[in-house]
């Protein structure tokens, strides 16, 4: 899989956020092979890369799957009962938050705040916000994401 | 009427897909007039006079930002719009990039005329990706205009740190580094991104020049306070009936917002400006809306007489420490320590000795972390400790 080369030749350390977004999007993660030669492509040590791509939450360095469910766990989702919501997904999948099914079709996180709390209790799969959650819509939600 | 649609005056009329309604609603009309009849030096002026401050919590003079990008001498200027709304409870700048894209475009521009700056960034936060279709049309849509011309906007997003909502961090971000905050002096208006002089200004900033441009900052200047002009949005979340978005002229009362618009019934407490605003009691609830006494960026977070005071103080911490970005020792270990000691008391097993820790640490903190994140941690746990210090010293067990 990481027998050709992964980046373009031409690449300024100024793209290095840009690249890893657009591997993560590309691979659902950012393997190893790729950081090294990103750094080589750079000029910059692996180390930065690594630095970079352990900052940012929207970026993995381990695998992930197809499909990304976040749910808000701050505190005006809090107020919401966000909890019953995260005990309802888990329930539905069979995973905690920060674990993968064993299919690839769903990674689980909790995520700090995503500016939906006026329709509270929210949350994020892939990029697209479903809001005002009750336990009886997470089914038919979760069954689009294939 | 303590409501008034300034910034949101918009929202709701136009087509946020169709830059003809923003036309209609004499939409580029302020570009036109600073570009055809002003010069930057009486855009910055007019700005000036107006009293806007600086709508991402600082509360920094707009046109004096301005002048210092301005009066740097450089060959290349920036100017860029922070789209970074991670506070929690805040959702004001979604709405306004939901419904209004034009006005923030128009406003950027003025920025990028008045400062000298050919290029300008909108900083969209990750989690709000779904809006990026949304914002480039109407970018592709006003350069194909000829509203551009000389001037360009590129949008960058994030890719999930709250930390980048922070000026110099944000400019780190957009400069493909990890989004950690800088040391200052040098300002951004010296030296910022790439480091060439750089404005930044929240959305919702940007949106009130459009307005003062069109109609005089001494329109601007006669709402609000003695130094608090014009209005500002909050966002409303929690106890409330009505949650949303809520335009107020400076001057209202916390009592407006959230008891007569947004329906809060039994309220114990309000949380102003998210993790790192300030905490007021129910009884403080006829303070006006002003910088003179707190504003924040517009998360008004409300909690009823349910509520665990602790058990907020403890969120909100745990909130901090995973979202410090590591830099500066008074932040990255001050919060962590911060979470350990609420954690005790969420427990029951505080100690008056954790009192004095959490105190020493708030001053350690403020004095000396980079940004404004280490530096205003602490006001979650000293306000609550002065209004709600009973529910502390109902978890203490020790000395």
């Amino acid at each position: 899989m990481m027998s050709k080369k992964l980046t373009s030749p031409e690449k300024a350390p100024q793209d290095l956020l840009g690249s890893l977004k657009d591997a993560q999007i590309r691979y659902g993660h950012l393997p190893h092979e790729f950081m090294t030669e990103l750094a080589e492509s750079l000029k910059v040590p692996v180390s930065d890369v690594y630095g970079v791509a352990s900052f940012y939450s929207f970026l993995s360095i381990k695998p992930l799957g197809r499909n990304v469910i976040r749910i808000c766990k701050s505190l005006p989702c809090y107020l919401k009962n966000c909890q019953v919501i995260i005990d309802t997904v888990e329930k539905e999948i069979g995973i905690k938050p920060g674990q993968t099914t064993p299919d690839g079709r769903f990674s689980f996180e909790l995520t700090n705040c995503i500016g939906l709390c006026d329709k509270a209790p929210a949350m994020l799969i892939n990029n697209d916000p479903h809001v005002d959650l009750t336990p009886g819509k997470i089914t038919q939600i979760l069954k689009s994401y294939k | 009427m303590p409501q008034e649609r300034v910034v949101l005056k918009n929202c709701g009329v136009i087509d946020p897909k169709n830059i003809s309604t923003f036309l209609d609603a004499d939409g580029f009309q302020a570009l036109n007039k600073a570009r055809q009849e002003m010069t930057p030096e009486e855009v910055i002026n007019e700005v000036k006079v107006s009293g806007l401050r600086g709508r991402g919590g600082a509360g920094f003079p707009c046109g004096i930002k301005w002048e210092g990008a301005r009066n740097s001498p450089a060959d290349d200027k920036y100017v860029i719009c922070n789209a970074d709304e991670g506070e929690v409870g805040t959702f004001k700048d979604r709405y306004i990039l939901e419904n209004d894209p034009f006005s923030l475009i128009e406003g950027l521009a003025i920025a990028g005329y008045a400062v000298g700056a050919g290029q300008g960034y909108i900083y969209l936060r990750a989690e709000y990706h779904y809006l990026l279709d949304l914002l480039e049309s109407a970018i592709k849509q006003a350069r194909e205009a000829g509203y551009l011309n000389g001037f360009d906007i590129i949008v960058r997003e994030g890719a999930g740190a709250y930390v980048c909502g922070e000026e110099s961090a944000l400019m780190e971000s957009i400069e493909g580094k990890r989004g950690e905050s800088r040391y200052r002096p040098p300002f951004p208006t010296v030296a910022g991104l790439w480091q060439s002089p750089t404005t930044i200004n929240n959305v919702e900033t940007l949106m009130n020049i459009p307005r003062i441009i069109l109609n005089g900052g001494g329109w601007y200047s006669q709402m609000g306070t003695e130094r608090s002009k014009g209005t500002k949005v909050f966002s409303v979340s929690g106890d409330v009936a009505r949650p949303g978005v809520y335009e107020m002229l400076l001057g209202s009362t916390w009592r407006e917002l959230v008891e007569e618009l947004a329906s809060a019934e039994n309220i114990k407490l309000i949380q102003i400006g998210g993790a790192t605003g300030r905490i007021i009691p129910r009884d403080m609830i006829d303070t006006p809306l002003s910088f003179e006494d707190i504003l924040g960026a517009g998360a008004v977070t409300v909690y009823d007489e349910s509520r665990d005071v602790i058990d907020i103080v403890y969120r909100t911490a745990e909130f901090l420490a995973e979202e410090s970005c590591g830099k500066c020792t008074p932040c990255r270990q001050g919060t962590e320590v911060m979470v350990e000691i609420m954690e005790r008391f969420s427990r029951g097993e505080g100690s008056v000795k954790d009192i004095r820790a959490m105190e020493d640490l708030a001053e350690t903190m403020m004095l000396t972390s980079l940004c404004g994140l280490g530096q205003a941690a602490h006001f979650v746990v000293m306000d609550t400790l002065k209004y709600f210090r009973d529910d502390y010293n109902r978890r203490i067990t020790g000395n």
